[in-house]
């Protein structure tokens, strides 16, 4: 068993590594991943849109897979590794070239999705490579990586919502760093 | 949100015990559905006891050619594995046909069968609902309820079960497994989810403080035809209106298995036994399979605003009966 020890207890201490570097804290039992990523840490790359799992403004990678940040209880996520929008350029790079991308393609207007959206096409992207199929995939031999069209990439990210529509240039942006 | 007690269990035995002794706990698995209740006041805990780390995240295949699911597994590991994939693609293609890549990531699969309905009346606390607050009545049955329920509602409750991954196993005739401090026992997931009747508060026939560990699927050769479909007001991430998953094997020119389940009609997958009685033996014909919804789909009693869920729901059956038997070469 491991959490509270004493029955009635509403907070644990919790250890996250966001970003390379490991962060103790004691967490009220009630705050999410989130909250703790803005407020406490001040990443504020994750954005709260709908705070209800429905819109995707806050998706992060946690342990590799990308997860609604606002869903997930802190607490149990101890031990966990979690990477923001704010730690995806490699070392020595200004940009990851997903990031580049966007800004090539003109992928965004207002901004506000575009961290969700990063993380959400990052962690697709590795699913597909894992073989993971979608609703669209046919004919893919189950194990086989799955070769993305915009049919795949829009499937595959309707769970980022944008409200100014920049659907299509997104799914450009991640056309051009399909390996 | 009010404050709460947070524990790990590390074994169902322990989860079981550490749940017994806390009044008021919830089991937490992937929290997708339980967090956002908590936020919108709707589940009120006392203590949450974290099952999602218990040691129940294989697919594991059984020497009877069974394959059983531990309840940690996550939806989208679920939906990739290559033995679902394979012999039970109807599974593969719920899951998949449900929620987001972030959502199924995080969803676990016995989280996936306890998940509580969308009715907007059971997640607005202003609202009146026998299902969150039993005797205060059903706001949907005069009101919104253009997704609700036309087959086994009771005048208490007209809310749907939202699964799309519980509508396949109840086509496959899976079984839930459940551990509590009683033991451990199986039920089909087919009547584990309940219909509302005079109790819509009860979802499912689980126990208070028991666990589900894991579903449990019949063998299945590779050549067992099998497939999904589901209706919904836009292409991808929203619930169904209406759906149906489908196992039919043809031999012989004639239908010798059948399991038919429908989506978000009832207030569980609604197992459709009558249509399966009157395709067993016959031809697997359009006409036999349109025969055959249509006995099914008399017993519905649609509300004011949700009549066309019945004519949907048999397009989409008798589409998908009509791709299997073809493709089985009949």
């Amino acid at each position: 068993m491991s959490g509270s020890n004493d029955p009635g207890s509403t907070c644990s201490e919790t250890t996250l590594t966001v970003n390379g570097k490991p962060h103790t804290l004691l967490v009220d039992h009630r705050r999410v991943l989130l909250d703790v990523l803005r407020e406490d840490l001040e990443l504020w790359g994750a954005r709260k849109g709908c705070d209800h799992g429905q819109c995707g403004a806050c998706t992060v990678l946690v342990d590799g897979r990308r997860v609604n940040s606002c869903l997930l209880l802190a607490v149990a996520l101890d031990g966990s590794e979690v990477r923001t929008v704010e730690g995806l350029a490699g070392d020595g790079e200004d940009l990851h070239p997903l990031q580049q991308a966007f800004l090539d393609r003109d992928a965004f207007q207002c901004g506000y999705c575009t961290p969700g959206q990063l993380c959400s096409a990052l962690g697709m992207l590795d699913e597909a490579a894992a073989g993971h199929p979608s609703r669209v995939t046919t004919d893919v031999p189950a194990g086989r990586p799955v070769p993305l069209d915009r049919d795949e990439i829009r499937e595959r990210l309707s769970g980022n919502l944008c409200r100014c529509g920049a659907y299509p240039r997104i799914v450009d942006a991640v056309e051009d760093v399909i390996p | 949100m009010k404050t709460f007690d947070y524990v790990r269990a590390a074994s169902p035995e322990e989860a079981a015990e550490l749940f017994a002794a806390r009044p008021g706990a919830r089991y937490l698995g992937g929290g997708t559905n339980l967090v956002d209740l908590m936020k919108l006041g709707v589940e009120q805990p006392d203590a949450l006891v974290d099952v999602s780390r218990l040691p129940l995240d294989e697919v594991e295949e059984l020497p009877d050619g069974s394959l059983r699911v531990g309840a940690t597994v996550r939806n989208s590991d679920l939906a990739a594995h290559p033995a679902v994939r394979e012999r039970y693609p109807v599974l593969s293609q719920a899951l998949l046909a449900g929620a987001s890549g972030q959502l199924r990531n995080a969803a676990t699969t016995g989280g996936n069968l306890l998940q509580r309905t969308r009715c907007p009346y059971f997640q607005d606390i202003s609202k009146p609902c026998n299902k969150r607050a039993p005797g205060s009545g059903c706001g949907a049955r005069e009101g919104v309820h253009r997704d609700h329920a036309v087959l086994g509602h009771s005048p208490h409750c007209i809310a749907t079960h939202p699964s799309d991954m519980a509508v396949a196993l109840a086509a496959l005739d899976a079984r839930v497994e459940l551990y509590g401090t009683e033991g451990a026992r199986s039920v089909p997931v087919a009547d584990f989810v309940r219909l509302p009747g005079e109790h819509p508060e009860r979802d499912t026939e689980i126990a208070p403080g028991e666990l589900v560990t894991g579903v449990l699927l019949p063998a299945a050769g590779a050549g067992l035809p099998s497939a999904y479909r589901k209706a919904r007001d836009r292409a991808s991430y929203a619930f169904a209106l209406a759906s149906v998953a489908v196992v039919l094997r043809v031999t012989d020119g004639v239908v010798d298995q059948a399991g038919i389940a429908f989506g978000a009609l009832a207030h569980r997958p609604w197992r459709a036994r009558r249509a399966e009685q009157a395709l067993l033996g016959a031809a697997p014909t359009q006409a036999a399979f349109e025969h055959a919804v249509d006995l099914e789909l008399s017993a519905a009693e649609p509300l004011r605003d949700n009549a066309y869920k019945v004519p949907l729901a048999r397009s989409l059956a008798v589409d998908v009966l009509t791709r299997l038997a073809r493709a089985a070469g009949a």
